[in-house]
């Protein structure tokens, strides 16, 4: 075993023996799909927690009187008794404001309306006030258009687009968008976290070496880039260890969810997966089988699994490795943690930004052009492309996959060269605080 | 012969020297004390001997051989800020770093559970080394520096953090691997412990060498004349003139100095022995740590 290995393998086992590892690969994703569960649920629930917001109407007009909708987020009551202005009576009646609509008010010329309360109005209850008022009037003009309410209800339509995607043969898939984006954003998010929190962990553990002065003893044994190489190499494993448990523990987790749940039905919805029709519903219903289960499998079944799974491996490595030599460096350059601030702020930026866009711009046109330079330039691709991944064609695309790994892989040679320079140069600087003139001195000193 | 030689080296930080064209000599099988106060670039030369860092001129000659890379594993190198890792554990610590220094597991395994006898910590092999106390981590410090036996053994303060049992016990160790044929370069500003087990010192000060030899002649070129009697009586009627005289209560007897010419201590001890009872006679050398703070102040006032 070379010298890199030994030290790699010193970072794995001392990492994977520790009893926080073992809670953190049970715990981590339970406490993760608590998390998003919860945020989830609020999204979906967003009544949780707040009362139905109470507003007091008085219409001088009497254009809509008693035709604002009412629910449980909101409900309007009307009133003529509009002298009574002070807010201890809006308290009492358990209001949260009122609403004023003047007596000029028509729906062909809606306005002039005023809406005064004690507090602030919030952006979502003013849209809210605005939109059923809006709907109040339409309603108004269609039954003056007269169009009578089973007209209005038919207007009401609802498609459900089924997406296929075409091969080289012309052969046609189901694709499902929506699995797309999770996985995409999935793995993507995987990428993110794990660049992050291993990439600290290497500099916590450059750091760590340097306090202790441990780092004396093993350079008079090693070269300062062994050392630094062996870190790095060791929590990817740590982290690849990671995520064999998960795949496993989860691959474990399906089956038995399978099992239970869908049992002998699998082989029906297999049979309507494989078929490229769009399936009616009446015949699921037959089956006993929802739209969306078949949705899902056949989803699955269109996926290039090989091409994902591949190319996570290769943008969790690269970006791990070319994010990871850069933290090592900022862990040399500084004395204490309390002082990576300024040095870190660069390194995280595209992180943060990369997945910031990758839940909005990439995933609106996973094909665009900001999508296409986003997974091109080494600092971003590693998570842009990750979310582009399900949707790319690669019969076609191939050559950006191909560009995007290249350009990564040469970058991460890059980056831990660079970091390899500064960190030689810096594990064995105390009591001195590093700038960034001084980091690029030490990239020209000689060994 | 010399086992290291170092010629001309310079190594310059940004604008200043930290050494400056300096010159040692450390024969083979010897302990080489290498003294000099804080600052004046012992831990430079020290990091350009282990090849932590380069010199920017001069070389440094390892065994015959132009210093390189391969040499590495023939140094052991203990330096002064010790460092070990808190979470690992006593036995897997010293493998490890005995297999960074090129030992396979199976022998570095063999030779640490020899030194951890001998320094009677077995019972400790499987503990943390944060569950150690501070001497015991020493222990397991100088355990790993040895471990692979190295032909040079660097040694930064390596009494600091031992009680004086412990001490002796490091000593005796250090002296036992010179006598096995292992050359030693002890830097520290513990004066008395150069005196006890150095054959040879050098001396920085200010980024250069002040001063080089064995023990002996260093002292002796630094002599003064003087000459220390211990005796019972009178020394009215001498005919030579103490420097001092004075009376030592706690062993009842009185302490006279006298400087003069070596050609003349004979008859000062026949004149001496006619008048008075002579409890000792001796030349007084100047300690290592005398010839250290005369060295330093001249060159600070120099």
């Amino acid at each position: 075993m070379g010298k890199i290995g030994l030290i790699t393998w010193r970072e794995y086992i001392t990492r994977v023996r520790k009893k926080s590892f073992l809670i953190m690969t049970i715990l981590g994703p339970v406490l993760i799909a608590v998390f998003y569960g919860i945020i989830i649920f609020l999204a979906v629930n967003d009544s949780i927690g707040k009362d139905t917001e109470k507003v007091l109407v008085y219409d001088q007009s009497t254009a809509i009187e008693g035709k604002l909708y009412n629910d449980d987020r909101m409900a309007f009551e009307y009133t003529t008794n509009w002298e009574d202005r002070n807010t201890d009576s809006l308290n009492a009646g358990g209001y949260s404001g009122r609403l004023l609509i003047p007596a000029n008010f028509n729906i062909y010329t809606p306005e002039g309306v005023v809406y005064e309360s004690e507090n602030s109005l919030s952006i979502e209850s003013k849209e809210r006030i605005n939109r059923r008022i809006e709907n109040a009037i339409e309603d108004e003009k269609m039954s003056q258009l007269g169009v009578s309410e089973t007209a209005m209800d038919s207007l009401k339509t609802s498609v459900s687009l089924h997406a296929l995607t075409l091969d080289e043969d012309g052969e046609a898939k189901s694709s499902s968008t929506e699995l797309n984006t999770v996985i995409g954003m999935g793995a993507s998010f995987v990428i993110y976290f794990f660049i992050f929190l291993y990439g600290v962990q290497v500099m916590k553990g450059v750091i760590e070496e340097k306090t202790n002065r441990i780092v004396e003893v093993i350079v008079s044994s090693v070269k300062p880039f062994q050392l630094m190489m062996g870190k790095v190499f060791g929590l990817a494993l740590v982290g690849l260890t990671q995520i064999v448990i998960w795949l496993v523990f989860s691959g474990i987790l399906m089956g038995v969810i399978s099992f239970i749940f869908i049992g002998s039905d699998m082989g029906n919805i297999m049979d309507m997966a494989n078929s490229a029709q769009a399936i009616p519903a009446e015949q699921m219903a037959e089956v006993g089988v929802s739209s969306m289960m078949v949705n899902v499998v056949s989803g699955m079944m269109a996926i290039n699994w090989p091409f994902i799974i591949l190319s996570f491996i290769m943008y969790f490595l690269g970006g791990y490795l070319m994010y990871s030599a850069l933290f090592a460096a900022v862990g040399a350059a500084v004395d204490s943690e309390t002082d990576t601030q300024q040095f870190m702020l660069p390194i995280t930026l595209p992180l943060v930004f990369s997945i910031a866009l990758s839940t909005s711009v990439v995933l609106r046109d996973p094909n665009g052009a900001l999508s296409f330079w986003l997974s091109i330039i080494p600092l971003t691709s590693p998570i842009v492309m990750m979310v582009r991944a399900p949707f790319l064609n690669l019969a076609t695309q191939w050559w950006e996959v191909a560009l995007s790994t290249g350009l990564l892989i040469t970058t991460f040679c890059f980056t831990i060269w660079l970091a390899g320079k500064i960190y030689r140069t810096g594990i064995l600087m105390y009591g001195k605080k590093a700038t960034y003139k001084e980091l690029f001195k030490w990239l020209f000193y000689k060994g | 012969m010399a086992f290291l030689e170092v010629s001309n080296v310079t190594k310059g930080y940004e604008g200043h020297l930290a050494i400056k064209d300096l010159n040692f000599s450390i024969p083979k099988g010897s302990i080489y004390g290498l003294l000099g106060p804080n600052g004046a670039g012992k831990t430079t030369l020290i990091r350009i001997i282990n090849q932590i860092t380069a010199a920017d001129t001069g070389e440094v000659m390892f065994d015959g051989e132009k210093l390189n890379p391969s040499h590495i594993a023939r140094i052991g190198y203990l330096p002064e800020e010790r460092g070990l890792y808190k979470k690992m554990k006593v036995l897997e610590q010293i493998v490890y770093f005995g297999r960074l220094k090129n030992l396979s597991k199976k022998e570095a395994q063999k030779r640490a559970l020899h030194w951890l006898e001998k320094f009677d910590l077995l019972d400790w092999k499987y503990k943390k080394i944060e569950e150690l106390s501070k001497g015991m981590a020493q222990k397991v410090q100088f355990i790993l520096t040895v471990l692979h036996e190295p032909e040079l053994i660097i040694l930064d303060e390596p009494f600091s953090g031992f009680d004086p049992v412990n001490t002796e016990l490091i000593k005796d160790e250090i002296q036992h691997l010179r006598d096995n044929g292992a050359t030693i370069i002890f830097s520290t500003h513990r004066m008395e412990s150069v005196e006890e087990i150095c054959d040879y010192v050098g001396m920085i000060n200010l980024s250069q060498k002040v001063l080089e030899g064995s023990i002996s002649d260093v002292r002796n070129s630094f002599k003064e004349n003087e000459y220390e009697v211990f005796y019972r009586g009178d020394l009215n009627g001498l005919s030579f003139e103490a420097k001092e005289i004075a009376r030592e209560e706690r062993l009842e007897l009185n302490r006279a100095v006298f400087v003069i010419d070596p050609e003349r201590a004979k008859s000062l001890i026949k004149e001496l022995n006619d008048k008075v009872d002579i409890a000792s006679f001796s030349e007084q050398l100047p300690s290592i740590k005398d010839i250290f703070i005369k060295k330093v102040e001249e060159g600070n006032n120099g």
